[in-house]
């Protein structure tokens, strides 16, 4: 890992924020919403009324232990609910349901980066600051919209073992795949499904002391992520290295300028008061409810990219991308099984390569909006395997399947493209070359091995592209060899 | 039937009235609302202007106003919630709905409960029907005193650590704290979220069981809810044979007052000649159980009552400053009594104090419980009597809050320990400082779930104490 | 014991503003209470399991059904000041 600094290292722990995709919130029957109008989705509980009780929701519990499986966590025998007190305006009862001492998994890992807990508490009302400058200060006052109030979260807690942002973003791009790969949330940092928080230290390097940490929010990307952490790791470094502290506050990266700014200066200590729920009984999940989540546990990005790395033969780039990346990995494997004979290594290059740019070349298509299908890819590349096609050709092609949709079979049936597999025809227009090209072919033959590569070129162009480049070099050789 | 006939039934009596056909549906409420309507003790908080047309199955239940009701004014006796109607009714005022007893009005009571005089209501204490200078008890006093004073033929209260016990005790009347988890919390406003619980405040035995059948159940939207094993049946009791009473005579030597202590005594007695055995037994934790309730109640009822914060419903002070718009709301909202235990119980919850408080109270309470337990294999009950005094003057303990505290001596650890318990009337007594006679409350408990035989237990007592004509004499 | 600045301090964690009289006030009454509750630390607790509540149960929990939502209009029928179909509250920006 690069270190921000030869003398001092930097320490990193995250909290991850993951909101799950149940029906309902955490404990009332409200439907989860995004972007709806202000509180359209509400009641009496996520109001926080007089005399309203919660009620958990067992699949948010499910959830819960899907991610604890995934993350390699020990799910407690029995883990209760607590308060958490403080007022806010977007804290409806004033105190947060969640978990304190007993939460419902702990201890785990994820590619080496240690989870200390993860536990389930309901999420928080959305604010929307009105008045002259739209930001918190110097606002006149705020909007409160309750829909979000009461979603169920996840909150993942690791350990501080992480060193840099460029680590913090690519160890996040994998925790976000697993969750999504879980199926229980949407993970999309941009509406919040996903929130993470760093927190950050410096300390001289091979020290096992923590140093004063600051607290990065709730960035919306992890490529913000990324850059804030680095910005931090210098600005803490600098302090240090001119003998000054580290003072404890949360900050907030502006990705725009690159700046850092603290959130709340003059915010009090916290005391949250912390006390077991009275309204709430323990969660003590049983055999049948973790055999059901182990059961549902499927292959997890950390695993995938073993396999096709190790077991497939796939370039550590591709097996990296389809593994992080759940849509890649399911094209990917639904183009093996339209064609089980095609190489895994050769499908996964034309879909991380071919595809990927010719997408990404026409207007930025997203793999899922892309009329491409697996099947249709599949068949190009069994049709290259198979020399029924060549490589050039299938680029072509590919170019049609991008834009319009189009069907490889029709395509190249259609146009013609269909390789040369007769070997007369190609024969006589091997021989017409060289006979064309008398100076070339003379140069080969007087052992000037490099200028083969213009007669190939020759008789590609004559061929339309409809032959094997490899082929098309062993008849030239072979002509121009002989006696 | 006139109005003055269906007034001086008893709820078993007017459903079967109403059965047969010898009076109609309106009649009872009519007559039920004009009485209402005549109170002069404080007692009701809200009555309707004009009545939908309503079916009755039996009279309309006097609601405690910390009972959330649809549309309807709910305030809990605090100025923190003046103008709120809920948008929604609790599960048991809906189940009383449902089995056809409408909401008679809603009663005054001890700001959230908080009280054991009702001279905690920020609208005013209510006066005890049997001395217009004294308290009925509290935090259900409204409740206690209509029914004791003939404007509500019954009533629901909630019981914190004796509420509904020695209200009933105070007014002469029969009042029934049941299990804890026996009727759904949903909608009833929450003081302390592990003790509170609802039950019915009866001129009689029976009319209590008929009630708490209607209320009790397991309620899907209360994770705490059990209901009773078995439902209640009316109950029947002649005498007390082969049934044993257990009294922690250690614990009540820490203050009755002589003549409560008579009348108790003469409550044994009549249990002896009913065939009841009569042994003594230790309840060795139970003079904690108030210290102990007065860390845990508070601390709970700190936070239940953060959410009265002017941003979604009730009262708000309007201030430009948010953290001040919420200090002035809560200032101003809150009553002394209320303000005292939010911070008697933020004190106990805070950094550094909750394991010498807080949990302390809470390994306390499990000792409490277990006293019980230990109690209960060797006798069916345990009696003492409801509260040390009989009625108080109005005014004659505000001064001081452990004073005022010590009301529920008796009725506390009940409460910490979950168990069922009933206050019945036991008989008359002189007050301390003189005066004329008042009703002294015999508590009865048994162990979690045991309601019917304590129901069963009561009836016998109730029926040789012959106490319940004397109740509906009261203010009628 | 609970002084002054004890109140002064848990009356700012529980959002009240006392005045100088009531703080003096709730600085007795709530040592005095604290007095009597002191009485809790003469008994032996060691080993015993603290009591959240009585009722013995455990996974009582709902299924994952949309239940009954309230209009926006009666969302916000209770509140104190509304725009727009949301609550609207003064500014939490820090104390001047
Ligand atoms: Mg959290
Ligand atoms: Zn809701």
């Amino acid at each position: 890992m690069n270190s921000p600094d030869a003398e001092f290292e930097a320490v990193i722990g995250l909290e991850i924020h993951v909101q799950l995709s149940t029906e309902t919130k955490m404990f009332c029957g409200c439907r989860l919403s995004f972007g709806d109008p202000p509180n359209t989705h509400t009641c009496p509980i996520c109001l926080g009324h007089p005399g309203v009780l919660p009620v958990p929701n067992r699949r948010a519990i499910e959830y819960a232990l899907l991610i604890a499986a995934a993350l390699g966590c020990e799910v407690a025998p029995s883990s209760i609910f607590h308060r958490k007190n403080y007022f806010y305006p977007d804290n409806p009862k004033a105190y947060q349901i969640s978990q304190f001492d007993v939460p419902i998994a702990s201890g785990g890992n994820l590619a080496g980066v240690r989870i200390h807990r993860a536990h389930l508490e309901e999420d928080a009302a959305k604010m929307i600051h009105v008045g002259t400058s739209g930001r918190i200060q110097g606002s006149d006052a705020s909007l409160v919209d309750f829909n979000r109030a009461g979603t169920p979260l996840v909150e993942i807690v690791t350990e501080p073992d992480l060193t840099s942002g460029a680590q913090v973003r690519e160890w996040g791009q994998l925790l976000r795949a697993t969750v999504r790969q879980l199926g229980v949330s949407d993970v999309n940092m941009e509406e919040g499904s996903l929130r993470c928080d760093a927190n950050v230290s410096i300390r001289p390097k091979g020290s096992d002391q923590l140093g004063t940490k600051t607290e990065m929010k709730n960035m919306n990307s992890f490529r913000f992520l990324e850059r804030g952490i680095e910005a931090e790791i210098e600005r803490q470094t600098g302090i240090l290295r001119n003998g000054g502290q580290v003072v404890q506050e949360t900050l907030h990266f502006d990705p725009a300028t690159g700046e850092l700014h603290p959130l709340r200066s003059k915010e009090e200590a916290h005391d949250y008061r912390y006390m077991p729920e009275p309204d709430l009984v323990p969660v003590a999940p049983d055999s049948g409810m973790l055999e059901a989540a182990a059961a549902a546990l499927p292959e997890l990005p950390e695993a995938r990219e073993a396999r096709y790395r190790d077991e497939l033969g796939i370039q550590e780039g591709a097996a990296r991308l389809m593994s992080v990346e759940t849509a890649w990995a399911e094209f990917f494997e639904g183009m093996l099984e339209s064609e089980p004979e095609i190489e895994p290594k050769v499908a996964a290059n034309w879909l991380t390569g071919e595809l990927a740019a010719e997408l990404r070349r026409q207007d930025d298509i997203s793999l899922g909006s892309s009329p491409v299908t697996p099947a249709n890819l599949a068949r190009l590349v069994g049709m290259v395997q198979a020399k029924r096609v060549s490589n050039a050709s299938a680029k072509d092609v590919l170019v049609k399947m991008v834009s319009e949709g189009a069907d490889p079979e029709q395509v190249v049936v259609g146009e013609g493209l269909e390789q040369i597999s007769d070997s007369g025809e190609l024969e006589s227009i091997v021989d017409a070359v060289i006979e064309a090209n008398p100076g070339p072919a003379g140069e080969v033959l007087g052992g000037n091995e490099k200028a083969i590569g213009a007669l190939v070129g020759a008789v590609m162009k004559e061929a339309g592209g409809r032959v094997d480049g490899g082929e098309v070099n062993r008849l030239l050789r072979e002509r121009l060899t002989a006696d | 039937m006139d109005s003055g006939g269906i007034l001086g039934l008893t709820g078993a009596e007017t459903a079967g009235a109403l059965e047969s056909g010898e009076i109609a549906s309106d009649e009872v409420i009519g007559a039920w609302d004009r009485a209402a309507a005549s109170d002069d003790l404080n007692s009701w908080l809200w009555l309707p202007e004009a009545r939908e047309q309503e079916e009755a199955t039996g009279a309309p239940v006097a609601i405690k106003d910390i009972f959330c009701t649809e549309g309807i004014p709910t305030t809990a006796g605090s100025r923190i919630l003046e103008g709120y109607l809920p948008p929604y009714d609790s599960t048991a005022v809906a189940k009383l709905r449902a089995a056809g007893l409408p909401v008679l009005g809603k009663t005054n009571m001890d700001e959230f409960a908080m009280g054991s005089s009702n001279e905690n209501s920020a609208f005013g204490p209510v006066l005890n029907p049997w001395d217009r200078t004294r308290v009925p008890g509290g935090s259900s006093g409204g409740s206690a005193a209509c029914v004791a004073g003939g404007t509500a033929l019954w009533a629901l209260g909630t019981d914190t650590g004796g509420s509904i016990r020695q209200p009933a005790a105070l007014c002469g009347i029969v009042g029934l704290k049941p299990t804890y988890g026996a009727i759904s919390r949903f909608g009833m406003i929450a003081f302390a979220s592990s003790l509170d619980q609802c039950g019915p405040l009866t001129t009689n035995v029976t009319d209590a069981a008929m009630l708490l059948s209607i209320l009790e159940g397991r309620d899907p939207l209360d994770s705490t809810s059990t209901g009773i094993p078995g439902g209640i049946v009316p109950p029947e009791g002649e005498d007390l044979s082969g049934l044993t009473f257990g009294v922690p005579r250690s614990f009540l030597e820490k203050g009755v007052d002589p003549g409560v202590g008579d009348v108790f005594e003469r409550s044994l007695t009549e249990i002896e000649s009913l065939g009841g055995t009569v042994v003594e037994v230790e309840l060795p934790h139970a003079e904690l159980g108030i210290s102990a309730y007065y860390i845990l109640a508070p601390a709970e009822a700190s936070t239940n009552l953060s959410r009265y914060d002017g941003v979604r419903y009730g009262m708000r002070v309007e201030e430009r400053d948010l953290v001040e718009m919420y200090e002035q709301t809560r200032s101003l909202g809150f009553g002394r009594e209320v303000k005292r235990r939010i911070m008697l119980g933020t004190y106990a919850l805070s950094s550094g104090y909750y394991d010498a408080y807080y949990a302390r109270a809470q390994r306390v309470r499990t000792l409490i419980a277990r006293d019980f337990e230990t109690a209960f294999e060797q006798v069916d009950f345990v009696v003492t009597p409801t509260s040390p005094s009989v009625a108080f003057e109005i005014g004659e303990k505000v001064g001081d809050p452990w004073t005022m505290y010590l009301n529920d001596l008796f009725t506390v650890p009940m409460s910490l320990a979950g168990i069922p318990a009933i206050s019945i009337p036991a008989g008359l007594s002189e007050p301390a400082g003189g005066g004329p006679e008042l009703p002294v409350g015999l508590q009865l408990a048994a162990p979690a779930y045991g309601e019917q035989k304590l129901l069963n237990a009561s009836i016998a007592l109730e029926k040789s104490i012959g106490f319940e004509g004397r109740t509906g004499e009261v203010g009628r | 014991m609970i002084d002054r600045e004890q109140v002064a301090h848990v009356a700012r964690l529980a959002r009240l503003k006392l005045s100088e009289e009531e703080a003096g006030e709730f600085a007795v009454e709530l040592s005095a209470i604290l007095d009597h509750v002191d009485l809790l630390a003469s008994v032996d607790t060691d080993g015993v399991e603290p009591t959240t509540h009585v009722v013995e149960l455990v996974n009582v929990l709902r299924e994952d059904v949309p239940g009954i939502e309230l209009t926006v209009q009666q969302a916000t029928a209770n509140a104190p000041e509304s725009e727009d179909g949301a609550f609207r509250v003064p500014s939490p920006q820090a104390e001047a």
